[in-house]
């Protein structure tokens, strides 16, 4: 047990947990989005290997780093239209579609790589978002260390989302948002366009994600590889439910399920990794995800219209 | 008739669903400070010429003026700027939401930085104590009980400056009191110059609420009449379109004893009591009423006898055997037990499902609807338009789903389903809530013939003048237990009164 407790008592430990639950953090704010207006976007997964590809290819060909998160963004924004459409007005089942999308981006990404870049056998590096040590903060002993000296896209996935946060509790715009997820009929009601709300929350929403996939590329890493996602869409997709739909929780959930896994890496380095098979690390903040999710979400309020489509003028 | 100051005017609306005209060219004028009912039977088209008039349907024909300016069809935006407000008959509220994010909703332009909750609070307080319409701001919605949810319905229009207020079928949730004080509201609201549509098949209401009352019967406007020229007798000939009889009800003929429960009792559930000791005997050609006050076991009482739960302790016999052990609603149905669902939306029917598909759900298992496992659809349809003639049950045909029809032709298609079986014993659980007077005559009449067919028939019900009219014997519920068999014309009210409090059940002890 000690060994755990010299890991997490070192600041660097809690640095590289902030550093991975930075994608973690834009991806489930930006499905959570999606979700307050009750469209469940299982386009995430594919979403940020686009968003990874196109942030980190728009670098590659020379723009800036923040030019190359803003298309990233609109990438993201691209694929969340063709989502919003098939599933807000055109009402396809959500799971079907999402899951297209998902397999659509990747194959997207995957196959412009390839056609831009035919040749290359290792991927090519790019300069990526350095460290930025917040002046006076970064240098408080342990603190300063563990959460000022990050990339400035990681201050912005916390700035993005205590701003999702204040607007969907403290603006119009976020309670018509909320509404055409709980009753979209009560929103119709009251003259608000239950399809424009909803197809706007789901192209914000898959900007965010997209990010999440090119803080990958741009800050965590330096090259685009095709299977660097791996699975953190779907993760995002519990932690807003362990989030029970706030912002707030979902923040922390994936700090938690980022603590788990920069715990499992350590672990690994140590005496007990000697012993036990790597893999049993590996699955170590998925299970521990699981059993947080089993406590975390049992009283939680799914918005009321999740995955239910609305139409107009039917009974 | 046109009123003085006429704010609101409807001009030859017509609405059709497929091959069904909901509204057919109906005219409908309202003045300041008037209340007019819109009367009719369920599925008369109360309903789609409001939602037409909210701009929730588009109408195929028509024009509507309010306020001396045309209102734009098919946009409930114009409605409320022009001053059109909406209580719906099933809420439109939110229930995660607090009552000020559900009366705010939609009131302030979705850019502004802020939600204006302060000077929201004051205005909502104002309303409140104005109109008599009592509740907290910040609860949430679906912490509220019916008639304070309705009562946030009515700020969220007032808010918006309503001058015209349409009511759903208000009343159908409320209690007696609270419909009292909605009456005080609307009122208080008329004597503001506030004008209203009121939308109701409950003839005492609409006599003692509204000025003027138009006549609504398939789709078509039958009538118009000032309230004081007419009377709740002749309002129900023009709704049913004929002088509304009673069914004159000859006592049934006791056959043998067909269903029994001996000293049965049950597990409660969801705030209700389960039975508690409970002797029955359903006897052939008999009525046999539960009276009670809703919440006392009646749930657990039809969920014995329909399969869905099981005994405790004491004994169930059916036909003079025991009941199996593993006792099912399959089972229950091949014993023959027809049933007809407390809630027709979410027990009765499949919303979403066509009204062949509906119309076989207990029958799809076996002969003349499939073999070896196949569905026959042919003879499976065949028999829906049979029920669908026999039990006239308006809709646009049988492959139309069953969530497009009003609350009484779905109700007929249960009964039919449930009685083409044939059914040795009926339980009848509320069988006519919700539906307006020749829908309620019509099932009646329909339970009545089963039982002179020799059927055995259990009707629950919250109403006590219904459980009276109908049955041969009464029980009274109250906590769970079953009062000892009351025969017909020995009960009196004050006397299953008693029992319904429970003091019979004291003394008899």
């Amino acid at each position: 047990m000690s060994l755990i407790w010299d890991i997490l008592i070192s600041a660097s430990f809690w640095a590289a947990a902030i550093r991975i639950a930075s994608p973690l953090i834009f991806a489930t704010i930006g499905e959570l989005i999606c979700e307050r207006a009750g469209v469940l976007n299982l386009g995430i997964e594919g979403i940020m290997v686009i968003g990874a590809f196109a942030g980190w290819f728009a670098v590659y060909l020379g723009l800036p780093l923040w030019l190359g998160v803003g298309v990233a963004f609109i990438s993201g924004m691209a694929f969340g239209l063709l989502h919003s459409l098939l599933t807000v007005p055109f009402g396809l089942s959500q799971h079907v579609v999402g899951l297209g999308i998902t397999m659509l981006a990747t194959a997207t990404a995957a196959f412009t790589y390839r056609l831009a870049l035919p040749e290359v056998t290792s991927p090519p590096r790019i300069e990526p978002f350095q460290p930025w040590n917040l002046p006076g903060l970064s240098d408080i002993p342990f603190l300063g260390e563990a959460l000022f000296r990050q990339t400035s896209l990681t201050y912005a996935a916390f700035v993005v989302a205590a701003l999702v946060a204040l607007v969907l509790y403290r603006t119009p715009l976020g309670l018509a948002l909320r509404s055409v997820g709980e009753n979209p009929a009560a929103a119709a009601a009251q003259g608000l366009s239950v399809t424009g709300l909803r197809m706007g929350a789901v192209i914000v929403g898959s900007g965010l994600m997209a990010v999440g996939g090119a803080f990958l590329t741009l800050s965590a890493f330096s090259s685009f590889f095709f299977d660097m996602v791996n699975g953190r869409g779907w993760i995002c997709i519990a932690l807003v439910v362990f989030g029970a739909w706030q912002p707030g929780k979902a923040v922390l959930g994936a700090l938690l399920f980022a603590a788990f896994d920069a715990l499992q890496v350590r672990l690994q380095q140590t005496p007990m990794g000697a012993v036990l098979p790597y893999q049993l690390f590996l699955a170590m903040p998925y299970l521990l995800s699981i059993l947080a999710l089993v406590v975390m979400s049992r009283r939680a309020e799914v918005p009321q219209a999740l995955m239910v489509p609305y139409n107009k003028g039917e009974r | 008739m046109t009123p003085r100051n006429e704010v609101l005017r409807l001009d030859r609306i017509t609405k059709r669903f497929g091959a069904l005209t909901a509204n057919d060219a109906i005219s409908l004028s309202l003045g300041e400070g008037e209340v007019v009912a819109l009367l009719g039977e369920n599925g008369a088209g109360k309903t789609t010429l409001m939602n037409i008039l909210f701009g929730e349907y588009v109408a195929e024909e028509g024009t509507i003026t309010a306020f001396g300016h045309p209102l734009p069809p098919g946009n409930p935006r114009a409605a409320l700027g022009a001053g059109v407000g909406m209580v719906h008959q099933h809420f439109t509220l939110a229930d995660h939401l607090s009552v000020m994010e559900n009366i705010l909703l939609g009131t302030r332009p979705l850019w502004s930085l802020t939600l204006g909750m302060a000077a929201a609070r004051a205005r909502i307080g104002d309303l409140v104590r104005d109109f008599g319409l009592a509740v907290d701001p910040d609860q949430r919605v679906g912490q509220l009980s019916v008639g304070e949810r309705q009562r946030v319905e009515i700020l969220k229009a007032l808010y918006r400056d309503a001058r015209i207020l349409i009511l759903d079928e208000p009343t159908a949730v409320l209690t007696p009191q609270e419909a009292e004080a909605l009456f005080a509201t609307l009122r208080k609201m008329v004597a503001r110059g506030l004008s209203v549509i009121f939308i109701s098949h409950k003839l005492h209401e609409v006599m003692a609420i509204a000025g003027r009352c138009v006549v609504l019967r398939h789709g078509k406007v039958v009538g118009e009449v000032e309230t004081s020229a007419t009377t709740p007798g002749a309002l129900a000939a023009m709704m049913v379109g004929g002088a509304v009889t009673g069914p004159t009800i000859a006592p049934g003929i006791a056959g043998k004893a067909l269903f029994r429960l001996n000293r049965v009792s049950t597990k409660g559930g969801e705030g209700a009591p389960g039975l508690k000791l409970a002797d029955l005997t359903l006897s052939a050609g008999q009525i046999t009423g539960i009276a009670g006050v809703s919440g006392n076991g009646q749930a657990a009482l039809s969920d014995l006898i329909s399969g869905l739960a099981l005994p405790l302790e004491g004994s169930v016999e059916i036909d003079g055997e025991a009941a199996p052990p593993r006792w099912t609603p399959v089972e229950a149905l091949s014993r023959g037990i027809g049933r007809i669902p407390e809630d027709r939306h979410k027990v009765g029917t499949i919303a979403d499902f066509t009204l062949t598909e509906n119309a076989v759900l207990e029958t799809h298992g076996a002969a003349p609807v499939s073999r070896k496992g196949w569905m026959d659809w042919r003879e499976a349809e065949a028999r829906t338009r049979a029920i669908i003639a026999k039990y006239d049950v308006r809709c646009p045909g049988p492959e139309a789903r069953i969530r497009l029809l009003s609350g009484g032709n779905m109700q007929k298609l249960i009964l039919g389903r449930v009685l083409e079986a044939a059914p040795r014993v009926l339980l009848a659980n509320q069988p006519v809530r919700g539906l307006d007077i020749g829908a309620v005559t019509y099932v009646h009449g329909q339970i009545l013939a089963a039982r002179d067919r020799g059927a055995a028939v259990l009707l629950i019900s919250e109403d006590l003048d219904e459980v009276m009219q109908l049955s041969d014997v009464i029980h009274v519920m109250s906590h769970g237990r079953l009062s000892p068999p009351i025969p017909r014309g020995t009960a009196t009210v004050a006397e299953l009164g008693l029992w319904m409090a429970g003091e019979g059940f004291t003394r008899a002890a």
